[in-house]
């Protein structure tokens, strides 16, 4: 609670907070179908129909309504979002950790891995995986998780690694507390606000990579509508139909535009070295 | 003393101020003191007190920590014999006179100097800028400088980078930086405050001789009113911002006229008469009670390696053979430097480090409800670090009942309020987070968290080193009182002798890894037998102490890294006393 009151006093916090909240409210009509039109339905009549009142940002080369498709594929791409960047703080959280702990080898072997991983474009890498594995929603989950993983675990190796060494976790060891309490109450407790503002800025890496996979026809596969598909179509139609390409332009543009700024609020409200005291 | 010359500095009616104008709190209220020529001022004080900023604000450093002058005049004399007034000076003039009319050396040589470049380059760096000298000449004059402040072998320390020195060298490298442009005025913010006892008494040495060399002037700041004792010629006491007491040496310690001041004199040691040891000691009853805790032949080593695949060249000997017991509802205080090894013992004795060898056995008292499996506790030095700041004090206090696999119940709960209740805490403490309290609270708190499972030995490393002298007296009264009511039995790891005065039934001295000297408290710091238990009670600033000189010693502590297979000879105790004993050296 207190941490949502010092985002929306925070200038920055205030419009990202407004950005991301009005997405989330989009994407959820259009993960529940609560859309203008069904967003596959093909009205063959009203084939690039510019925005009108019926179609407020027209309709595509089908004759598709591109509002309905457009909060369809923020909801998809929210999901995808959503679920890759879950799996990568639980993967990198977890990594990290057991890195941080158990430390000499496993440290060792784990952080050169992941700079292996880190060394390749995010997008490069992505694309390498889903290349091997085939296009899909579910597999552009996979990539984008493990493209951010390694970000994820790095967040959390170093805080976990000078928190092991407090004089609290020592205490925990004389009392006998278990490993596991060790983990969660002293460690973990104490990484949430690192991982609260990376989580928020890896959302809007991850939706600009899910853009770019289903834009190179890698991620979201048609009939189905996401926004780096949008774009893909609207392409070759950029002077007949230039809504076609706008509208999803905006809509990804402002998402990211949201994340970032929500992230960086939420750097400045946890981080003790900027908080007012 | 320089009463009809002209004071090097006149501080009138000072008030600073810190943060925005709007919100401005003020930290010094109209302090006012005069600093003849030559004449070293001891600002004494604790935390907070105001101490150093009145002293910083004579070449307005405060600025840059965001504080402000209100009000007041500042006017320092100046090497052309003009006066300047600091408070409206302009950056040019402040340039001016940091550096070549008053230097400053901090608390923390560790971090006051660049890891990567070498001492050398510093110095000269120094020389350069303040004297014009280039090349050869201020190599020349940087290893002088060396020279200056006795560091033996200077012109190879040059070469060598801050790490690879110890901290009293490098408190040695400040010194002699600071005095690069002969300042006229020398201020020494806590200098000695980060080292050994016994390397403190080198540093005040030091500076006593380099003030008789050069006549400089000094504000010499402290929070111990026995080490200035024997550098001071005028000391100025402060609490909260204001000037309690101020005058000449003697008439402060001899004739204190301030309770406060009074307060900070009573906290020095006596050893010599030996009357403020405790006479409570379990030992004085007979028969002889079982002892809680019994630590055998207790030795700890960390291989060295050589490279990835080669054996070990060696390890380093962090605590070897030390022995001793500890009887239920007495304190045996463990004192040496830093690299003796008393908190490594401390460590092996809570699991903490495994020991390489040795045997400890720790007599549970009978079985009380929630006892502990481990009935040894620990509470910590830094009051900050050892509590998670995200859990509250009731999460706080159930982790060690968790531990132990105890549910929390009414019980539990009933006993953390209790406890509270006697470590001096509000009762309505639960459910509010360590950052709400001060640091005499938090080592409350952790005082009381450690008695949650009813222990029969707390372990105190430096428990109450990190607090203010008045504070610090308070927790030690309510650990001696602890103590008697649960017949607890403390292993006190410290370096500050005038603590183990305090609450020490029984004493043990370690140096490189050994214990040299144990016995009862008072017959060690009155009647020391062993030449470094010697040398450690010297080196300890006592107002008795106060004309009395320190021999420069540059040696070093010997290094404990020993061949592999290496075991240093058995002990030969020497008894001196009913009980007090001595190794004998070979």
């Amino acid at each position: 609670m207190r941490v949502v009151k010092a985002i929306f006093s925070h200038p920055s916090g205030r419009i990202g907070g407004a950005i991301v909240l009005v997405y989330l409210l989009v994407a959820l009509l259009g993960a529940v179908g609560l859309t203008p039109h069904d967003p596959l339905m093909q009205y063959r009549i009203d084939r690039l129909h510019a925005p009108t009142s019926s179609y407020w940002m027209g309709t595509d080369l089908f004759g598709r309504d591109v509002m309905s498709r457009l909060m369809k594929g923020i909801g998809q791409s929210f999901t995808v979002a959503f679920f890759s960047v879950a799996l990568a703080t639980l993967a990198g959280t977890v990594l990290g950790l057991t890195a941080a702990w158990y430390g000499k080898g496993w440290d060792t072997v784990m952080m050169r891995f992941m700079d292996v991983l880190l060394a390749f474009p995010a997008i490069l890498l992505a694309l390498l995986i889903v290349t091997i594995v085939g296009p899909g929603t579910w597999t552009s989950v996979a990539a984008i998780s493990i493209v951010y993983t390694p970000i994820f675990t790095r967040v959390v190796r170093g805080p976990a690694l000078s928190l092991k060494s407090r004089d609290f976790v020592d205490a925990a060891r004389t009392f006998g507390s278990s490993r596991s309490y060790i983990l969660t109450r002293h460690l973990l407790l104490n990484l949430v606000a690192p991982l609260t503002v990376q989580v928020t800025l890896a959302l809007a890496w991850a939706l600009l990579t899910e853009a770019g996979l289903s834009f190179l026809g890698l991620g979201t596969q048609p009939p189905a509508s996401s926004l780096g598909l949008m774009l893909s179509d609207a392409r070759n139609l950029m002077e007949q139909a230039p809504w076609l390409l706008a509208f999803p332009a905006v809509a990804i543009m402002f998402s990211i535009l949201g994340f970032n700024l929500l992230g960086d609020a939420l750097r400045d409200i946890l981080d003790p070295k900027t908080r007012r005291a | 003393m320089a009463t009809e010359m002209k004071p090097i500095l006149s501080v009138r009616d000072l008030h600073v101020s810190f943060g925005p104008a709007a919100s401005a709190k003020e930290v010094v209220h109209g302090v006012s003191f005069d600093l003849g020529v030559g004449e070293v001022l001891a600002i004494v004080g604790e935390s907070g007190s105001g101490k150093s900023v009145t002293a910083l604000s004579s070449n307005r450093l405060i600025d840059y920590a965001g504080g402000r002058i209100t009000s007041g005049k500042i006017e320092l004399l100046r090497a052309d014999g003009s006066v300047l007034d600091v408070t409206s000076a302009g950056k040019q003039e402040l340039t001016g006179i940091r550096g070549a009319e008053i230097g400053v050396i901090f608390q923390e040589p560790m971090t006051s100097l660049n890891p990567v470049l070498t001492i050398g380059t510093q110095i000269e760096e120094s020389f350069r800028l303040h004297r014009g000298l280039t090349g050869a000449q201020a190599r020349v004059a940087a290893r002088d400088a060396l020279e200056r402040v006795r560091i033996p072998d200077a012109e190879r320390r040059l070469k060598a980078t801050p790490n690879e020195l110890s901290g009293g060298m490098l408190q040695r490298v400040m010194i002699a930086m600071a005095l690069a442009c002969n300042p006229r005025l020398l201020i020494a913010d806590e200098p000695t405050t980060a080292l050994d006892v016994t390397v403190q008494a080198q540093i005040m040495a030091l500076l006593a001789e380099l003030k008789r060399e050069t006549g400089m002037s000094m504000i010499f700041i402290s929070h111990d009113i026995g080490l200035v004792a024997g550098i001071a010629d005028r000391v100025l006491v402060m609490q909260d911002g204001k000037v309690v007491e101020q005058g000449e040496l003697s008439q402060i310690l001899d004739k204190p006229q301030h309770p406060y001041t009074q307060h900070l004199l009573h906290a020095v040691p006596h050893f010599s008469s030996g009357t403020a040891a405790r006479t409570d000691g379990a030992r004085t009853i007979a028969p002889l009670p079982r002892p809680t805790l019994e630590v055998d032949d207790l030795v700890v080593r960390y291989p060295l390696k050589g490279g990835w695949f080669s054996k070990p060249v060696g390890a380093v000997h962090a605590v070897d053979g030390v022995a001793f017991d500890l009887m239920p509802g007495e304190t045996l205080a463990i004192v040496g430097e830093s690299g003796s090894g008393k908190s490594t013992t401390a460590r092996a004795v809570l699991g903490l480090v495994s020991p390489t060898r040795g045997a400890f056995s720790v007599e549970a008292q009978a079985a009380r409800p929630g006892q502990s499996r481990l009935p040894v506790q620990m509470v910590f030095q830094n009051p900050y670090a050892s509590l998670n700041p995200r859990l509250n004090v009731e999460q706080i206090l159930a982790e060690p009942v968790i531990a132990t696999g105890t549910p929390i119940d009414k019980a539990v709960r009933d006993r953390m309020v209790a406890l509270l209740k006697r470590v001096g805490l509000p009762e309505d403490s639960l459910a509010r987070y360590p950052h709400q309290f001060s640091g005499g609270q938090r080592q409350r708190l952790c005082i009381a968290r450690a008695l949650m499972l009813n222990p029969s030995v707390v372990v105190l490393d430096e428990a109450v080193s990190a607090l203010d002298v008045s504070v610090q007296a308070r927790v030690l009264e309510l650990l001696v009182d602890l103590q008697h009511e649960y017949g607890l039995a403390y292993l006190f790891i410290s370096h500050d002798m005038a603590v183990v005065e305090r609450i020490a039934h029984r004493v043990a001295v370690m140096y490189a890894g050994q214990i040299v000297e144990i016995g009862d408290a008072k017959s060690v710091l009155s009647d020391p037998q062993h030449p470094y238990t010697r040398k450690l009670i010297a080196a300890v600033p006592t107002i008795d102490r106060r004309n009395q000189h320190f021999e420069l010693d540059t040696r070093q502590v010997p290094s404990l890294v020993r061949p592999v297979g290496f075991e240093p000879p058995v002990a030969n105790w020497l008894q001196c006393g009913e009980d007090h004993k001595v190794r004998a050296e070979v």
